[in-house]
């Protein structure tokens, strides 16, 4: 038997679907029995979500005021102090697990598996490295506990329906006050979540201005789409970071992905390497996106994106 | 705060389409442009803006890994670092024995901030820095993209994926910077003759006495599956008919 613990991703309120892609990557692993342990201030509602994935045996609460925000430094010890039942500790390769889990496995005197992208044998696994230029397998030492993050765009979100048992953990640590969580500032919208939209249609430097962005958000909202961007769209403030694309923004994975006035560099494309269908839409044809593009229209974006707006409104 | 000690890992340039070897080793390095991993380049520049802000009085670049890393310190140095500290390892080593020198060195050098890259862009890790703030016993800010020092201690803006989050930490600290903190300095060529003669110290890695976690083999490389180039359309409504052929739209 393998047990599994997954550290449950979430707002406060909601789960996080990267939460269902951990337990698709732990249900790879041969005989795995899977935990998901939610920290949070009051973890009743996320608790709730959590036990209705399926293949999930047991859902751990763990409560208490200063787990109000997610902070590394106060969340880590706690996930260490129950680590000792488990021989795999999962959690996301999101911003979130990425700042956690090497501090949880630091912590315990392990050395991490990064963005576990497929399960190949019991301590065995594939992973992206040089900007998913190459894939290495590695090998995790078989006697000691294995924390790694899974790359969510490479695995599925497993399926509802189950009720798995809720049951309150222990992990009465002390924790440390020197990091402390001043606030968040995110550029909502009622558009679907980047990383998990069927769709997405994405800016780069082409669009000239924040103003002229809004072609791609119009795009977007005719197909009911996300909005992605490339990083120089990014830095030159046409829109929110949080809509970067690529090595150093969102690994993603949608149905269909429209990049418009996007060169395509090395950066950008590991961004979306599993996406379905990649449409470009660039002005040169001699662009790189053209490359792994299954679609491709050379032209001037400024006429072509409201005529394709217009077409699919 | 006396000094800062920040990271310089030497990698195969961001430039390079890297190619995998033919027998599955890793990857092709014969000949290949090495640079200074382009996270670390600006975790130096907003270590020497703090330092000219008066916040700190020292830099200190530090490179674990062979003699070849000279010269990315070296380039370090010109760019402003007072001096350097090559940690000479031949072969592999594991991130937790990476974070067990950063550890010594900056516990040897009462360090007030060690700033690192979000990632390396070689083996994409992105551990480092959280590994290093756990057996410190010091706080982690990480995904740095704005940083503010107020006496003994650090606000930092983070990119997080629900977008900016802004926390507030105690010095000593361990950050990792993201790619819009700043924009590296040029260097000069006045600068590359000075940084000539600035020290850069040489240790054995055995001399740290380190001991990191049980290693993870890498068993073989392989190029990822390609991509095939599709089909060009002429016109809007060709667009519009290849998306309903494949059933999107
Ligand atoms: C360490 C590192 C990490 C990075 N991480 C990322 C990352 O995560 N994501 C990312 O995106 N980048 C990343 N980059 C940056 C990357 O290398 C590129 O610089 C960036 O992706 C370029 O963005 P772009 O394609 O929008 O701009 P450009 O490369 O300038 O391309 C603009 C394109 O628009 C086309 N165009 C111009 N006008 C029109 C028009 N009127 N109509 C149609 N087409 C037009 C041009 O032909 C061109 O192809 C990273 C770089 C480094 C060094
Ligand atoms: N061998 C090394 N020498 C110097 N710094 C390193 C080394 N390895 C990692 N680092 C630092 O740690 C950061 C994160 O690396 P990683 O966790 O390997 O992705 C890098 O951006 C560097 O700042």
């Amino acid at each position: 038997m393998a047990k599994v613990l997954i550290i449950a991703e979430h707002d406060g309120s909601a789960l996080n679907t990267s939460t269902a892609k951990c337990v698709s990557c732990a249900a790879a692993i041969d005989g795995a029995e899977i935990d998901i342990v939610v920290l949070a201030a009051s973890a009743a509602d996320v608790a709730a979500q959590a036990a209705e994935i399926s293949s999930v045996n047991r859902v751990l609460t763990i409560e208490r005021p200063e787990n109000e925000h997610a902070v590394t430094a106060v969340l880590a010890p706690q996930v260490a102090a129950i680590a000792g039942d488990y021989s795999y500790i999962f959690g996301p390769s999101t911003t979130f697990g990425r700042d956690l889990m090497p501090h949880v496995a630091a912590l315990l005197g392990v050395n991490q598996v990064s963005d576990i992208m497929s399960v190949e044998g019991s301590h065995s696994f594939k992973r992206p490295v040089y900007a998913g230029n190459a894939i290495v397998t590695v090998e995790a030492h078989a006697d000691s506990l294995l924390v790694a993050t899974v790359r969510v765009a490479s695995w599925p979100a497993a399926a509802g329906g189950n009720s798995a048992t809720i049951e309150a953990g222990d992990a009465s640590v002390e924790v440390p006050s020197h990091t402390r969580y001043v606030g968040l500032e995110s550029a909502a919208s009622d558009r679907p979540d980047l990383q998990t939209a069927a769709k997405v249609v994405a800016g780069g430097r082409a669009l000239g201005s924040e103003e002229q962005f809004g072609l791609i958000y119009s795009l977007a909202d005719a197909l009911g789409a996300a909005v992605g961007a490339s990083r120089a769209a990014v830095d030159a403030g046409y829109c929110p970071n949080e809509l970067q694309v690529g090595q150093t923004g969102k690994i993603i994975a949608p149905e269909l992905y429209i990049a418009i006035g996007i060169s395509g560099a090395i950066q950008h494309l590991t961004g979306i390497k599993d996406a379905g269908t990649i449409v470009a839409i660039n002005k040169d044809e001699e662009a790189p996106i053209f490359e792994v593009s299954d679609i491709g229209l050379v032209g001037d974006l400024f006429s072509i994106v409201p005529e394709l707006t217009t077409a699919l409104g | 705060m006396e000094k800062i000690v920040v990271g310089l890992k030497r990698v195969v340039d961001y430039n390079v389409r890297v190619q995998v070897k033919s027998d599955g080793s890793g990857v092709e390095t014969d000949g290949v442009k090495m640079s200074i991993n382009p996270f670390d380049e600006i975790a130096l520049e907003e270590a020497l803006r703090i330092k000219e802000s008066g916040a700190a009085s020292e830099v200190i670049a530090v490179s674990i890994g062979t003699s070849d890393a000279q010269q990315q310190l070296r380039t370090g140095l010109a760019m402003g670092a007072d001096r350097a500290i090559l940690v000479l390892v031949d072969g592999d080593i594991d991130p937790l024995s990476v974070a067990h020198v950063f550890k010594a060195l900056a516990e040897k050098e009462n360090a007030g901030l060690v700033m690192l890259g979000k990632q390396a862009i070689d083996g994409d890790n992105s551990q480092i820095a959280q590994m290093l703030a756990a057996i410190w016993g010091r706080p982690q800010a990480t995904f740095a993209s704005n940083v503010t020092i107020d006496g003994d201690t650090a606000r930092v803006v983070r990119e997080v994926d629900a977008g900016l989050e802004t926390i507030e930490v105690d010095l000593p600290a361990v950050m990792s910077v993201d790619l819009r903190l700043n924009e590296p300095r040029y260097v000069k060529l006045p600068d590359i003759m000075k940084a000539k003669k600035k020290p850069l110290d040489e240790i054995p890695l055995a001399d740290l006495g380190i001991a990191g976690g049980p290693p993870i083999k890498e068993l073989a490389y392989a190029p990822p599956e390609s991509r095939q180039r599709g089909v060009m359309v002429d016109d809007v409504a060709g667009l519009v008919a290849a998306l309903k052929d494949k059933g999107i739209v």
